[in-house]
């Protein structure tokens, strides 16, 4: 093992891990401030990466593509959020789980029945494809690299929004009293449409995003799902900067696992049955990263308590 | 599409279920979900070929497993003890067939696997009732690395995902594979992303890549491959280059070296008559599923023509011979009943704004599976 | 009597019903749909215990019935090829005798209930349902990738196990088997549900402060019921296992906690029968609307949307009324 190689690795971990951020951000934003558990998060991100799919096809832009992302996750949020959703705010967290569920069963059959059963085609534009030559002679892929400043700029722009905007006052103050906000004269029922469009908005964005170096197909967000309940769960849900540092964790966590471990259980081991206990173990390094810090810290990173 | 699909299934459905049926066919596929897009491919390549005969003594029964065992060990009981089926068909995948096949068999049924072919069921436990119309899970595999020794590469790097037929894929490389390995990695189920396995590769010093990641994961490693900048030659089982799948990996998938016992170009005349009747019934390209699908129904008509389904000797010899015009060209049962047959290299190309492959070269011919000689039947 | 109660009377009649006529009718895949019913009533049953009673919302009851399930498969499959368990520091056999399986799935189960719930229940709300859900993904993974029992192809057994003078392959008499241990479990449930336990359990998930002042520790309160709640559903798991002759990752899944989970929201969260209600519900369901469409999730989807919104307190609360007043 070369440190270069290291070092690249290092470096597919953070960008593993700002894609986890991109695909959280917007269920910690909603759980932060609806204290909704939404489990068709990873419906939203397929509705992106599908409506992205199907404008590029039609059009070739990419641009494009991740606008009609953004439009089509936004809008499909607001419709649930009006219809559904906002029914379930003072419900406790089962019956939330379970319709949430039964929207994931929803979309999934429902996008199969418009797209059809076979995975759907995007790539990334051809201006990002292929690699660059990077300081120390690591060639690394161009929109990989895209993903990580975009990922940042995402970042910086919801802690901006958050804390420099008016919008952002009234969500946290939403978080943190709801009856007295309201009786501040704000139009709480607006202002959670508003923070559950974003939400989706940010999912389906991250679905776009993902899905050109991905598959695009029905299911394709779950394992997405799973993964981003993990990171917002480790950092402490609510919490933009936990989603963050959550994220950055679990990436680097996966990614150093998958490396790392079948080569450590070599050392002492024959090797194709080190690579295999090696690779079960990498499989579950994730799970067993989130179930200790939550039994260091039982509310997360930066959760409040 | 999907529309007519189902429209189509139901109409024959009710065709079927007027007439006076003398066999009867269970089929359990997977139609809906993430894995939906083969067993659809199979039921109608099957369909197909059910249409094109005629016959009214056939009946088919079609019911989706969901991609779960459980499922489809309740529809297999649901079709031997409500619907009394002679033959049950159109399992995919090679964990539900370990569930199904078994207890079928062992009850008197026959069953005549279309796409998976676990070892277990072509080794030890090899059943007389059980016919493999597609493949031993190693075939395309052990192609795949009698190719790669035959190209000149040396120094392999492999990778499938961590579970049994991921194992099965490695072991059948290596089987035929006859240089070094630079580098042997076991991914995740269902990852999705490969930048730290691709990294792996760009150090390892190989000289070729065999990759085996049905699915999206196939999609997912191939578009982040090509983009890596890594130029190695790839090659891989026809799972991850499959019609279905194709055009979803798009351009990252031009030129790639891949093995499969068919291909839309192989010259018979069943196959041409095939594939156009195929275009013409469902408005796309047959699949590699969607042949087997079309063999395993016609396999099953010559049997009929031969023998009675009630006299089960008779019915069993009549599908050990054989004598249908497969689809691939030479078709014949080894002695544990799974397939001797030519497996081709193909290379992925582009016809007109269709991506598709073309057979370039045999990669083993007449190929009998590794696991003949335990089975005792 | 109340309402509930005969409610519940008649839910037992046509599950016991249902198979004895089709047992007449000669309809043996009927008798193996209602003992699927049966079994996934059982594992809901266990659920139930702490996420009605307990207000315990797990996301990883599948590791429990899945364990139960290897449980069996392990066992059997040992037997069946006659080669022992473990030979160092002493012999384990495997067998085929149900009992022994059921108690071996029992210990296991509670074995690993406890594990999870010590490190579980130092959390609460969301935290606890993901951090279930991680302990179930871990198992998940494990089982898919490790070699020996069969990875993702899961373990076939070519025969049911014995249980004395009972001829399991006999669908009537396996419904029969699992029907009587459900009614005894769903006897203890009441018993347990009444006892001082129980009251102390339900009042912790009401109002801890008070629990804690009187003295009583909820944290252990829930880590019994959690065991327990876990061994319940091994039980079934081995049953279900038993029931299809095979075992096998799927199990284990996540979305296989999610289904245990609906059969209580269909039926009635903490009602005794809302498992067993909502069970046969979803078998008739998955069996009926499976027929119709090769779309039928987005059915179910729907139907799961209008009960938790529209029927809350599931079938039972919607006949039978509301509970009485707890507090």
């Amino acid at each position: 093992m070369t440190p270069l190689l290291f070092i690249e690795q290092l470096l597919n971990g953070l960008q593993f891990g700002v894609m986890l951020f991109l695909m959280s951000a917007g269920l910690t934003l909603v759980f932060g401030v609806m204290g909704l558990i939404n489990l068709a998060h990873g419906s939203l991100y397929m509705i992106g990466a599908f409506a992205a799919a199907a404008v590029a096809a039609a059009t070739g832009s990419f641009i494009l593509a991740l606008m009609a992302s953004l439009a089509a996750a936004a809008l499909a949020g607001a419709l649930i959020e009006l219809t559904i959703i906002r029914r379930l705010y003072d419900r406790d967290h089962l019956d939330q789980v379970l319709a949430t569920f039964a929207l994931i069963l929803i979309f999934s059959e429902g996008t199969r029945w418009l797209f059809g059963s076979f995975p759907l085609f995007l790539d990334v534009p051809a201006a990002l494809a292929g690699p660059v030559t990077l300081p120390g002679g690591i060639e690394y892929p161009t929109y990989r690299l895209t993903i990580i400043v975009i990922g940042f700029l995402v970042a910086a722009g919801m802690f901006a929004l958050i804390n420099r905007t008016r919008i952002g006052i009234r969500i946290r103050a939403g978080e943190a009293d709801r009856e007295m906000i309201a009786a501040l004269g704000v139009d709480i029922a607006k202002l959670y449409t508003f923070v559950f469009a974003l939400g989706a908005a940010l999912a389906g964005f991250a679905g776009a995003l993902v899905g050109a170096i991905q598959s695009v197909q029905v299911g394709m967000g779950e394992p997405v799902l799973i993964l981003a309940f993990v990171v917002i769960v480790i950092g402490g849900i609510g919490s933009i900067k936990g989603a963050f540092v959550g994220a950055l964790l679990v990436g680097l966590t996966d990614t150093m696992g998958r490396f790392l471990l079948p080569q450590v259980f070599a050392l002492f081991m024959e090797p194709s049955a080190a690579v295999s206990i090696g690779s079960a173990l990498a499989s579950m390094l994730i799970y067993i990263l989130m179930a200790g810090v939550l039994v260091m810290r039982p509310r997360g990173l930066y959760g409040v308590s | 599409m999907n529309l007519r699909n189902a429209a189509l299934a139901a109409s024959m459905a009710l065709i079927a279920a007027t007439a006076q049926a003398d066999v009867k066919v269970g089929m359990i596929t997977t139609l809906s979900g993430g894995g939906a897009g083969l067993g659809i491919d199979v039921r109608d390549g099957f369909m197909l070929a059910v249409k094109q005969a005629g016959r009214d003594d056939l009946e088919v029964v079609i019911e989706d497993d969901q991609r779960k065992p459980d499922v489809a060990v309740q529809l297999a009981d649901k079709m031997i003890q409500s619907e009394k089926v002679d033959v049950l068909t159109g399992i995919i995948w090679s964990n539900l067939a370990m569930a199904v096949v078994p207890a079928a068999t062992a009850q008197g049924k026959f069953y005549l696997s279309p796409n998976a072919g676990p070892s277990p069921l072509a080794g030890k436990g090899c059943h007389p009732n059980y016919f493999n119309v597609a493949w031993q899970n190693d075939n395309l595999h052990e192609a795949a690395g009698a190719y790669a020794t035959d190209s000149g590469f040396k120094n392999s790097f492999v990778l499938a995902p961590n579970y049994p037929a991921g194992k099965d894929a490695l072991t059948g490389y290596k089987r035929f594979f006859k240089g070094e390995l630079a580098g042997e990695l076991y991914t995740k189920l269902g990852q999705t992303d490969y930048a730290a396995e691709i990294a792996q590769i760009r150090a390892s010093g190989a000289d070729s890549v065999f990759f085996f990641l049905p699915g999206g994961m196939g999609i997912s490693f191939l578009k982040q491959y090509a983009a890596s900048g890594v130029d190695l030659p790839l090659v891989g089982p026809a799972f991850s280059f499959d019609q279905g799948v194709l055009q979803a990996v798009g351009d990252a998938a031009m030129g790639v070296k891949n093995t499969s016992q068919w291909n839309k170009d192989i010259d018979n005349a069943a196959n041409a008559a095939f594939v156009e009747s195929f275009q013409a019934e469902y408005g796309r390209l047959p699949s590699l599923y969607a042949s087997q699908g079309f063999d395993t129904a016609n396999l099953l008509i010559s049997a009929m023509d031969k023998a009675d389904v009630a006299d089960a000797d008779a019915f069993r010899a009549a599908l050990k011979a054989a004598e249908f015009d497969s689809v691939r060209g030479d078709f014949s049962f080894g002695d544990n009943h799974h397939p001797i047959q030519t497996i081709y290299v193909r290379e992925v190309i582009k016809e007109g704004d269709v991506f598709t492959n073309k057979i370039i070269a045999t990669g083993l011919s007449d190929h009998v599976d590794a696991y003949g000689a335990e089975c005792k039947m | 009597m109340s309402r509930e109660t005969y409610l519940n009377i008649a839910t037992l009649a046509v599950l016991a019903g249902v198979p004895l006529w089709a047992w007449m009718a000669d309809e043996p895949f009927t008798i193996t749909l209602a003992t699927r019913a049966v079994i996934f009533a059982l594992a809901g049953v266990g659920l139930n215990l702490a996420l009605g009673l307990g207000g315990l919302v797990s996301l990883g009851h599948a590791a429990f019935f899945g364990i139960g399930g290897y449980a069996m498969g392990i066992l059997a499959s040992h037997a069946q090829s006659y080669t022992p368990l473990i030979e160092v520091p002493f012999v384990i056999e495997g067998t085929k005798s149900m009992i022994v399986i059921w108690l071996v799935a029992i210990l296991a189960s509670a074995l690993a209930a406890l594990a999870i719930g010590v490190l579980s229940l130092r959390t609460s709300g969301v935290y606890f349902i993901m951090i279930t859900l991680a302990f179930g993904q871990m198992i998940y993974y494990f089982a898919i990738s490790w070699p020996a029992y069969g990875g993702e192809d899961g373990l076939s057994i070519y025969l049911r196990n014995d249980f004395p003078g009972v001829n399991t392959l006999m669908p009537m008499q396996f419904f029969g088997l699992c029907f009587a241990i459900l009614c005894l479990v769903l006897v203890g449930m009441n018993l347990l549900q009444k006892s001082a336990f129980g009251l102390a359990l339900s009042a912790a998930r009401q109002n801890e402060t008070r629990v804690l002042s009187v003295g009583m520790e909820p944290y252990k309160l829930r880590l019994v019921a959690f065991v327990i709640s876990g061994a319940i559903t091994g039980l079934a798991g081995a049953l279900f296992a038993d029931l299809n002759r095979f075992v096998s990752p799927t199990m284990l899944s996540w979305q296989m906690s999610g289904e245990i989970m609906i059969f209580i929201i269909i039926g009635g969260v903490g009602r005794l029968f809302g498992p067993v209600i909502g069970a046969m519900i979803f078998i008739l369901l998955e069996h009926v609307l499976g027929g119709l469409s090769e779309f039928w999730h987005v059915y179910l989807g729907a139907l799961l949307l209008g009960i938790v919104l529209f029927a809350k307190g599931g079938v039972i609360g919607a006949l039978a009324g509301r509970e009485k007043a707890h507090d």
